[in-house]
């Protein structure tokens, strides 16, 4: 403990001390320039998010006012999202989302785990076609219409298994976990096997609480990619089954009006386009949720598993 | 496993399980050829022993052989009239003549140029930029400041293309931030969004927005591998700033660049197929039809499958070549490449 608050408290103290002695100082330009280039991006970064959540909080006065951008709502409103949740389209998408991110996720990381484990272990029967098999889709990857037809003739269309099977396992990520479980000392697998563990009583009780922080990046970037996708949804689904994104998508890119079940007059609605903002919110929100568990993860794992490969 | 205990299992199993192990004559071709030490690892109880691990691979086979293999073999509805009525088996042959139609269609050309043209623009314009930002941030003497900055600018890439597409047309369309601040200064405004002509262009911005961040991190990790004493060594030397950066910072995470912009190359016709299909509709096809677009809107779109299977096909392919030629050249220049 005491040597965690020591490390801590030196990375607290100034910048300079960390300059190695043989960097010069840098030239107030450089630092001017550095500075400048540094606060344009993190704002350019930013901004968009900024003016889309300001604008989903207006009301429609100040949106017109501002000829439809807002950087900061001077009469802020959550009538766009009492709108949005009130039961229409959006609602419903919402827990489309929802369902097809868990559902997929746990699917997902189920399988992968279990070929990662299998594909990890030295001379396991059949391991090595397997894993020729596996890196060879890496190569050719399979093509958007022989996947459609395939996705039809298996009775999948316009059902939310469409949205998961045929992305059921991501090669990148199986060799993320791969790497991570070969990583695991291979004297505990002889100490678990001494102590009568079977291979699958290691994996329980050994490798997979070694591995949270894989398994942790693994299930978020698998969320991620269910809560992003659209594409699969616009072509397999009609639009009962659509997910947020693909609402979005017709609603917000091609500009369709999001029909409200209230049955409030025309006085009582938001501005169309603080509804749509309103969307993109609702879209943005569980990444931006998510993203801190996320970042504390990735750099490393997803290093780990690149360099391994 | 250690090895009495393999023996024993071994011994176990011979005589009962011999039947039961006729799948493994299957696999056998696959394997290198062993030593004469490992011959007993191939007996019958191999199966036995690892049939945890056979029954843990199951799914994955399934999903593997089912979406990526079936799926591959597919692909020969290429030669086919293919006609949904008829199936897959119903339909007639036709041998290349999908391929000969494409070839000489304009159409198909002109989204070959169209992909061409944007991962030029990208390779120019994009490549580089995640290296740029990885050397800005690599040179931040703060550790708070430098992982602020890092958290900030990974952030889009978790953003789905939808969303990103909407942000720039939020922020760049005719009533966007961008406009009302020109309009707001006495200048004139530009279309950004609706523009065929400044669509590629935008394009490239979005992949920078969205992805530069995320591809600092591979060149952040190879410059954490330079080594401290190469540059203490030559500033004592006298080398500036400029010379180190030139003779040992280029020359360490060279074969990272290397590996990236093979990468890339073999990509080349993989560009930002949702990206551009979000955008497609708003600039008209002359500017935004990509080999993918024009495979989803004459397949899926306009129900001709076979011709657009062909043209998927004929890019998958010259993009495995691609993949291979550009590794071929990258173990010729001595570096190592994706695989060996």
């Amino acid at each position: 403990m005491s040597a965690f608050s020591q490390t801590h408290s030196r990375s607290r103290r100034p910048a300079k001390q960390v300059r190695p002695i043989w960097m010069e100082k840098p030239r107030k330009i450089t630092l001017a320039a550095k500075g400048t280039a540094l606060v344009v991006i993190v704002l350019l970064v930013l901004m968009p998010f900024l003016v889309v959540i300001a604008t989903s909080l207006s009301s429609t006065e100040s949106v017109v006012e501002n000829g439809g951008w807002v950087v900061w709502p001077s009469d802020p409103s959550l009538k766009a999202y009492r709108q949005i949740f009130s039961g229409g389209i959006v609602t419903h998408a919402l827990w489309v989302s929802i369902g097809v991110t868990i559902v997929g996720t746990a699917a997902s990381m189920v399988c992968t785990v279990m070929l990662a484990y299998a594909l990890a272990r030295p001379k396991v029967f059949g391991g090595k076609p397997m894993l020729l098999l596996v890196l060879f889709t890496f190569l050719f990857p399979p093509g958007m219409i022989p996947t459609y037809l395939m996705v039809k003739n298996l009775g999948l269309l316009n059902s939310y298994a469409a949205l998961i099977l045929p992305v059921l396992i991501s090669v990148f990520n199986l060799v993320v976990l791969r790497g991570f479980f070969q990583s695991v000392p291979e004297e505990l697998y002889e100490a678990a096997r001494l102590d009568g563990a079977g291979n699958f009583r290691v994996l329980v009780a050994v490798v997979l609480p070694l591995s949270k922080a894989a398994l942790a990046m693994v299930s978020l970037f698998y969320a991620v990619t269910y809560w992003n996708s659209w594409f699969q949804a616009s072509i397999y689904m009609d639009d009962d089954h659509w997910p947020l994104q693909q609402v979005l998508r017709t609603y917000v890119l091609s500009g369709g009006q999001i029909a409200s079940s209230t049955g409030a007059g025309d006085a009582a609605m938001a501005a169309p386009q603080t509804i749509q903002m309103a969307v993109l919110v609702v879209a943005t929100v569980p990444i931006l949720l998510v993203y801190p568990f996320l970042q504390k993860y990735f750099a490393k794992g997803v290093l780990s598993g690149a360099i391994k490969s | 496993m250690s090895g009495p205990e393999a023996g024993l299992a071994e011994i176990g199993s011979t005589g009962r399980e011999a039947g039961r192990d006729e799948p493994q004559s299957v696999a056998g071709p696959n394997e290198p050829p062993r030593r004469q030490t490992r011959r007993r690892f191939m007996g019958p109880g191999r199966l036995r022993r690892d049939r945890l691990f056979v029954i843990l691979m199951l799914p994955g086979l399934a999903y593997f052989l089912v979406f990526h293999y079936a799926v591959l073999f597919g692909n020969v509805i290429a030669f086919k009239d293919y006609i949904p009525f008829d199936g897959f088996w119903g339909s007639a042959w036709v041998g290349v003549q999908n391929f000969k139609d494409l070839l000489g269609d304009p159409g198909f050309w002109h989204a070959t140029l169209n992909t061409l043209e944007i991962a030029g623009l990208q390779l120019i314009f994009y490549f580089p930029a995640p290296l740029a930002l990885a050397l800005l941030l690599h040179s931040l003497t703060s550790h708070t400041l430098r992982r602020f900055v890092q958290s900030v600018v990974y952030l889009p890439h978790f953003m789905s293309w939808v969303i990103v597409v909407a942000m720039a047309q939020q922020m760049l369309g005719s009533t966007g931030l961008f406009n009302s601040a020109l309009s707001g200064a006495g200048l004139h405004t530009v279309d950004i969004i609706g523009n065929p002509e400044l669509f590629k262009p935008l394009t490239v911005l979005q992949v920078i927005w969205k992805d530069c961040g995320w591809g600092t991190i591979i060149f952040l990790a190879a410059l954490t591998q330079v080594d401290d004493q190469l540059y203490e060594a030559s500033a004592i030397d006298g080398a500036g700033p400029w010379r180190r950066f030139w003779h040992i910072t280029l020359p360490t995470i060279r074969p990272i660049i290397i590996l990236l912009l093979i990468m890339r190359i073999g990509e080349i016709l993989s560009i930002g197929f949702e990206q551009i299909l979000l955008q497609r509709t708003t600039v008209g096809p002359d500017a935004a039809e990509i080999i993918d677009t024009f495979v989803y809107y004459k397949g899926i779109i306009g129900g001709n499958f076979g011709y657009g299977a062909a043209a998927g096909l004929f890019k998958g392919v010259v993009g495995a070549i691609l993949v291979y030629a550009a590794n071929k050249i990258s173990h010729r220049l001595g570096e190592q490449g994706v695989y060996k």
